[in-house]
């Protein structure tokens, strides 16, 4: 028998890993999935006048990316929301979260826009209605104005192939 | 095309992996030459498609090939050359490619220096490596690999972690891999004698400077990790008790159990099963730490990105590995047969003792690291377990091991004396206890910690030279000591200088946050800060305030510090760069806090003095050095000449 | 010595060995455990009075003061449905921001603040200690089930 309790230890110790891992602390299943996305009214970013609402939205699938001018891993899915803007699956509409020293027109006309429309969240109260921890996050929104799924931390090419491709298809985006 | 032919590169390795792994193990179990000898240039030719992979990847770093993710992510054009190479293995990725090129670099090692081993030996050694190897390739390939490409290419990297940008880390992870890994070979001797049933002296002597080799090898990472975290975490602490330092202290623990039991096993035949164990022990805590550092399982300050894929394959890879050789270890142990009896009071004994003890320090480490994850598994909550901890249960444990250090090797083998051992350790001992007691009354604060660990270097110490005086007075002269010999003293001395450093430094430090303006100064253990604020400063991919603190003793000025606040151009990454002046005696430690008024230059600043903290480093510098030097023992190559006249002279581990 | 008597000597080194370590870890255990609470379980009276734990959540907007001598912060912490004020004296992290994720850990004083020996923020830009970013989230959830 003694000679089995090394076994029988590191083996109740993986069972605890493996609940572990899933147990992934970035991977907080958001409490709006399948409620109605927050309603806000924001000032779209380099243009005072018009404003931005997701009401606007209703009927189409969409998706919102909370991003901020000093956010770097922002930068890193930059150049695939760019690449996704010129195929246009799906409108992008990104949420310009805290941006207190104002740079976001900038950095949009230096680099490229990729998106459908960007409210400027300045307060970064809309961020907490939707209950952003961090930049970046992004959210899919249905027809219905439903919140489907969440993303934490930046998109990969292969993040958006298995995770948003298949949840857009399932919406007829 | 460079990257496209380093991932080409770790295919092939991974073929070759596969085949030094089947075909030699197929070969040992049936006793065909043919295929055992497969194992040889296996490995070699494993080795060299590893290193052709590394060196695309370093090229990669080198010309600042941005299409390539992992450089796009590790590294930034204005990022100075030496740690554009450093950042190679900076990432999650590449550090994956380090672990696999040392592996082969030991597997390379091992088919080279082990003709003196039956072939059906080496066969199974090597076959066991290369599964290893087939499971870290496997993983970089298929949830890794450093080699993905980036379309389109980035127009710059995102530059490495500025806290990795420093020389203590370029050294410290490929010199804490060579000991991580460097245990894969114990393992493989362990397991290579489980499925050959011979378990006998001679495999304790083929595996024993194998395993001083890879302990000493992580004794220096560690160490180097540690001044690493001293000198850039800007917080003058040199260990933390954070999982990914326990994940390198645990293998280190087991280790140093390991090559006493080895000692035992080799003299005396003794305690065989138990030294198997601990080698499966020592390896499985290194995988253990690559898993816990890899997977997320565990937040803590320095983990890489983290991705539960790649914890999954891992921990399948883990259930493998140790579960594989627990069962086989299981299955074989009864035809182990331990030989060489010996009293409650002997050699043997005290090396049990130690053995018990280390093993017992590293379970409260153990359990400490995982005890965050039992109780969020179990839905308890979330807490966290921090060095009050580990201080309150590692150190009183310690203690004992620290005692038995300085009796074992004056004890005899198989049977010593008690009352001999009395009277010749009785001066020792009452010098360690008047130390233990005066000594503290001679600095500020008389400490109970101190007094216990000042009693302990200084028994340390004595034995030590007890041990020399008493071989020198049995007509030896110093020239005709072992290696062995030398070696244990030496890094047992490390120890003792080591324990003295903790002593001073973790009971009488001072530290102190001021609040200054140009020219306001203040005092810490008799010196004075002047501060005469700060200045612009460019550095290559960063911009920092750098300023000039005066430090004067007795009204006599000494040097200048200039700690710095830097801000990384790529990252946008803050980070407190510290000054330090260091001496044999005492470091001289400055960081700048934030600044409160940046106008009239007014920081919060922060100085310590750190009394004898170098003596850490040098203890571990004189245990690598003994580790090395035991491992270079002449009986290792005697037993070479014995068996093997030729060749002999390219021997030694 | 026979080996019966080995095996029993073992057998009891071995034992008091973990005697005395299970002894050690206990204690160290009792009194060095630090559990974590978002404000709002604070709020509610979850955490202990005499104890140190630690709190998580953002450091809010425009909280951060000094004192006139420069070395203790005072802020809040919010997991953006309840508040908690903190004292802390010392240098902050490189990575403390207002509108960032905090972790500090402390006990609370009489006067309701919380005394704060060590603020912890994470060694990476973006992304707040998981243990902050639960605290946010266990407050969204609070807030969600008071909207219904």
């Amino acid at each position: 028998m003694k000679r089995w309790i090394p076994l029988i230890v590191f083996l109740v110790l993986v069972g605890f890993f493996a609940k572990g891992l899933f147990l992934n602390p970035r991977e907080v299943p958001s409490p709006f999935i399948g409620k109605s996305a927050p309603a806000f009214t924001l000032p779209v970013v380099g243009d005072a006048n018009t404003s931005f609402s997701p009401a606007d939205m209703k009927g189409k699938v969409w998706v919102m990316n909370v991003w901020a001018p000093w956010c770097v891993s922002c930068r890193q899915e930059h150049g695939l929301l760019m690449a996704l803007a010129q195929s246009q699956p799906v409108p992008i509409v990104g949420l310009n979260w805290k941006d207190k020293d104002r740079e976001a027109a900038q950095l949009l006309s230096d680099q490229g826009s990729p998106y459908f429309a960007v409210p400027d969240d300045l307060s970064g109260k809309v961020g907490i209605d939707y209950g952003v921890t961090g930049t970046p996050e992004t959210y899919v929104i249905d027809k219905g104005g439903i919140v489907r799924m969440k993303h934490v931390g930046p998109i990969s090419p292969d993040i958006w192939k298995e995770k948003f491709e298949p949840k857009l298809k399932e919406l007829g985006a | 095309m460079i990257p496209e032919l380093g991932h080409f590169a770790l295919i092939v390795a991974l073929l070759l992996a596969l085949t030094q792994a089947i075909l030699p193990l197929i070969g040992a179990q049936r006793g065909n030459l043919t295929l055992m000898a497969v194992a040889r240039p296996a490995a070699q030719g494993q080795f060299v498609f590893s290193l052709l992979a590394f060196g695309c990847l370093a090229y990669s770093f080198m010309v600042n090939d941005f299409s390539v993710e992992n450089v796009a992510s590790n590294s930034f054009s204005q990022l100075p050359e030496i740690y554009r190479l450093t950042a190679t293995w900076g990432s999650h990725e590449g550090s994956l490619l380090l672990w696999v090129l040392i592996l082969g670099f030991w597997t390379t090692a091992v088919s080279v220096f082990s003709r003196h081993l039956p072939e059906d030996m080496v066969a199974r050694v090597l076959g066991v490596m290369g599964l290893i190897s087939v499971g870290f390739l496997a993983f970089l390939l298929t949830t890794s690999n450093p080699f993905d490409r980036l379309i389109p290419a980035a127009v710059d990297g995102r530059d490495m972690n500025p806290l990795l940008q420093d020389w203590g880390m370029i050294i410290h992870p490929p010199m804490l891999y060579m000991g991580y890994v460097g245990f894969a070979v114990a393992f493989a001797f362990a397991i290579a004698a489980l499925l050959s049933g011979r378990l006998d002296a001679a495999w304790a002597r083929w595996s024993r400077p194998w395993t001083t080799v890879a302990w000493a090898f992580l004794t220096l990472g560690i160490a180097l990790g540690s001044w690493w975290a001293y000198r850039e975490l800007g917080w003058g602490g040199w260990w933390f008790w954070d999982p990914t330092e326990n994940a390198s202290f645990m293998p280190w623990i087991a280790g140093t159990a390991l090559i006493h039991s080895l000692a035992v096993t080799e003299k005396r035949g003794a305690f065989k099963a138990w030294t198997v164990l601990l080698a499966l022990t020592a390896f499985s805590l290194s995988l253990l730490g690559t898993f816990l550092v890899r997977s997320g399982v565990l937040s803590s300050v320095h983990a890489f990105a983290t991705d539960p894929a790649r914890g999954a394959f891992i921990l399948g890879f883990l259930v493998l590995v140790i579960g594989g050789s627990l069962v086989l270890y299981a299955w074989r142990a009864p035809k182990m047969l331990s030989g060489g009896g010996f009293t409650w009071f002997s050699r043997e004994a005290l090396l049990l003792g130690n053995n018990v003890v280390l093993l017992a320090a590293l379970g409260s480490v153990l359990l400490g690291t995982l005890y965050p994850l039992l109780i969020d598994a179990l839905g308890m909550g979330k807490i966290s377990v921090g060095p009050p901890y580990f201080n309150a249960v590692f150190v009183p444990l310690m203690a004992p091991a620290l005692f038995l250090m300085g009796v074992g090797p004056l004890a005899r083998w198989k049977e010593a004396s008690l009352p001999d051992m009395v009277s010749r350790l009785k001066w020792a001992l009452a010098i360690s206890v008047a130390t233990g007691i005066l000594l503290p009354l001679t600095l500020d604060g008389f400490k109970p910690w101190a007094v216990f660990g000042f009693a302990m270097a200084t028994w340390i110490f004595l034995t030590v030279v007890i041990g020399f005086r008493e071989r020198l007075k049995n007509g030896a002269r110093l020239s005709s000591l072992t290696r062995s010999f030398w070696g244990m003293q030496l890094a047992h001395l490390g120890m003792a200088v080591g324990v003295a450093g903790i002593t001073v430094v973790a009971n009488y430090q001072v530290e102190r946050d001021v609040r200054m303006n140009i020219g306001d100064h203040t005092e810490l253990a008799g010196y004075t800060f002047t501060f005469r604020g700060t200045t612009e400063h460019q550095g290559p991919n960063y911009r920092a305030a750098r300023g000039t603190v005066e430090v004067s003793k007795n009204g006599k000025k000494l040097y200048e510090l200039h700690p710095e606040k830097r801000i990384y151009n790529a990252s946008g990454m803050p980070m407190t760069e510290a000054s330090i002046q260091p001496a044999l005696f005492d470091d001289i430690y400055v960081a700048l806090g934030e600044p409160l008024d940046e106008a009239a230059q007014t920081w919060a600043v922060r100085v310590f003095h750190k009394p004898f903290i170098n003596w850490l480093w040098i203890g571990a510098l004189f245990m690598v050095i003994g580790g090395f030097l035991a491992a270079s023992d002449r009986r290792y190559r005697i037993a070479v000449k014995a068996t093997a006249p030729t060749g002999a002279a390219t021997q030694g581990a | 010595m026979k080996s019966r008597h080995k095996k029993l000597l073992v057998i009891f080194l071995g034992l008091t060995g973990l005697g005395i370590a299970a002894a050690l870890i206990l204690n160290a255990f009792q009194s060095n455990l630090v559990f974590f609470y978002s404000p709002t379980e604070v709020s509610e009276g979850k955490a202990p009075s005499d104890r140190a734990f630690r709190i998580g959540g953002l450091v809010e907007d425009g909280s951060v003061k000094r004192d006139p001598d420069g070395l203790t912060v005072r802020f809040v912490v919010t997991d953006t449905a309840k508040s908690m004020p903190v004292i802390y004296k010392g240098i902050l992290p490189d990575l403390f921001k207002e509108g960032k994720g905090v972790v500090a850990e402390g006990k609370i004083g009489a006067d309701g603040m919380f005394n704060s020996t060590q603020v912890l923020a994470k060694h990476d830009e973006n992304y707040m200690p998981p243990e902050a970013a639960q605290a946010l989230e266990q407050a969204a959830k609070a807030q969600q089930s008071l909207v219904q």
